[in-house]
């Protein structure tokens, strides 16, 4: 599973860095930061919930 | 399956929206059949019927010379469609220009789908810029053996650079690969004083310390091994009289406000980024500003929806890389130079 951001959609809630801090961070505006895409299976749940309380629906989870 | 996968145009790209460019007006303008026998022969090739040329608002000239070809032309089952529209430096991005022929605006969207997978009327369509249409035009024309009789064997043909700056005369010069970078400068009537460094690439490219630019040939290795590319085929030469932090201030700054709003990296990253070079131009910048300028730099990568940020990235570490003696000396309260006014095209901004 990979992780990915829709730019043009995300404001900057930061709920998915709340959420999912192994794999998000934010820059200094507060937009997110992913180092590594590759979702590891122990943590596809909370990248599920994540992707499901993003507010604009940026955050997007691609299956492999 | 397969006729719904089918190329349905092929979309010259003439935006040209790089400020210091000039070759595609060139050719659109003066060699309009060139570029439309290209585009034909394109369209041939992967069963396309219609080719769109898409072109900004600031480029009459080219316009009615492409109207008045098109309009003269019987290309069998290919039909030409000339297009203006919104001249801002990212509306020439292939995602934008597909956005504004679908009726959008001229503003990049979220990829994948990329313009091959869904682009013109949501079917696949291939993009090109005017000179790879007429380069395919003439290689039609004259042969793939008279094509090679110019350039390197991993660069064959020649290219179209639009070289500007500390040179005698500015202009567009036809030059073939592998040419050494001394020619390309002496081609422009050579350089008006001694040089400090050439931008290689236009805004999105690379400024390399003079010495070992002019070591270079016009080769996709010899670039390569300096972390550059020939890119949107600008040279823009800066002479030792001229600041070069000033300068990349004003272009960083102008990026800054070419991003077309939608992404909050591009936003807010280049925006702090121009001016935090700012700062350091003026002398008025924190001990830290140079790296927390090469974090941002790092941080907005990848970032966009386009390549807006990614491009302003390399130009600005290029510029620590480049003038970090100038960094110094201007903490220092020292600066030489004198304005070069670097071209800047404060025309048409897309705004969301």
């Amino acid at each position: 599973m990979k992780l990915r951001i829709n730019p043009i959609m995300c404001d900057g809630h930061g709920m998915c860095a709340e959420l999912l801090p192994e794999l998000i961070r934010l820059d200094d505006w507060g937009y997110p930061i992913i180092d590594v895409a590759e979702v590891p299976a122990e943590l596809e749940a909370l990248a599920r919930r994540a992707a499901d309380a993003c507010p604009t629906l940026a955050v997007l989870l691609d299956d492999d | 399956v397969a006729s719904t996968r089918r190329v349905s145009a092929v979309v010259v790209n003439g935006s040209e929206t790089e400020p210091a460019s000039r070759k595609d007006r060139l050719l659109l303008s003066r060699l309009p059949h060139l570029v439309l026998d290209g585009a034909a022969l394109a369209a041939g090739a992967v069963g396309a019927r219609e080719v769109v040329i898409k072109l900004g608002d600031d480029q009459p000239e080219a316009v009615a010379a492409l109207n008045g070809a098109a309009s003269v032309r019987h290309d069998g089952r290919v039909s030409f469609e000339v297009v203006a529209g919104p001249a801002g430096y990212v509306s020439g991005e292939e995602s934008a220009v597909v956005n504004f022929l679908n009726g959008g605006p001229a503003l990049p969207t979220f990829v994948p789908p990329r313009p091959f997978e869904r682009g013109y009327r949501r079917r696949p369509t291939m993009l090109c810029n005017p000179e790879t249409a007429a380069q395919i035009a003439l290689v039609a024309r004259f042969g793939d053996r008279w094509y090679r009789t110019l350039g390197t064997d991993a660069d064959p043909g020649s290219a179209l650079v639009t070289i500007t700056g500390a040179v005698r005369a500015p202009g567009v010069y036809e030059l073939a690969f592998g040419t050494p970078m001394t020619d390309l400068i002496a081609a422009a009537g050579g350089a008006t004083e001694p040089l400090r460094a050439l931008l290689v690439g236009g805004y999105f490219g690379t400024w390399v310390d003079a010495e070992r630019a002019l070591r270079l040939r016009l080769a996709r290795e010899d670039l390569g091994s300096l972390g550059c590319s020939l890119g949107s085929g600008v040279l823009i030469a800066l002479g030792e009289s001229s600041c070069g932090l000033h300068e990349s201030a004003r272009v960083m700054d102008w990026l800054a406000a070419e991003s077309s709003g939608q992404c909050g990296p591009c936003v807010h990253g280049l925006r702090a980024i121009a001016d935090s070079l700012t700062m350091l131009a003026d002398g008025r910048g924190a001990r830290d500003d140079r790296d927390r300028v090469l974090r941002w730099a790092a941080e907005v990568r990848g970032r966009g929806a386009c390549h807006h940020p990614d491009g302003a990235a390399r130009f600005v570490e290029s510029v620590v890389d480049v003038f970090s003696a100038e960094i110094g000396d201007h903490r220092n309260g020292v600066c030489r130079a004198a304005p070069a006014g670097l071209p800047l095209a404060h025309g048409a901004m897309v705004r969301r």
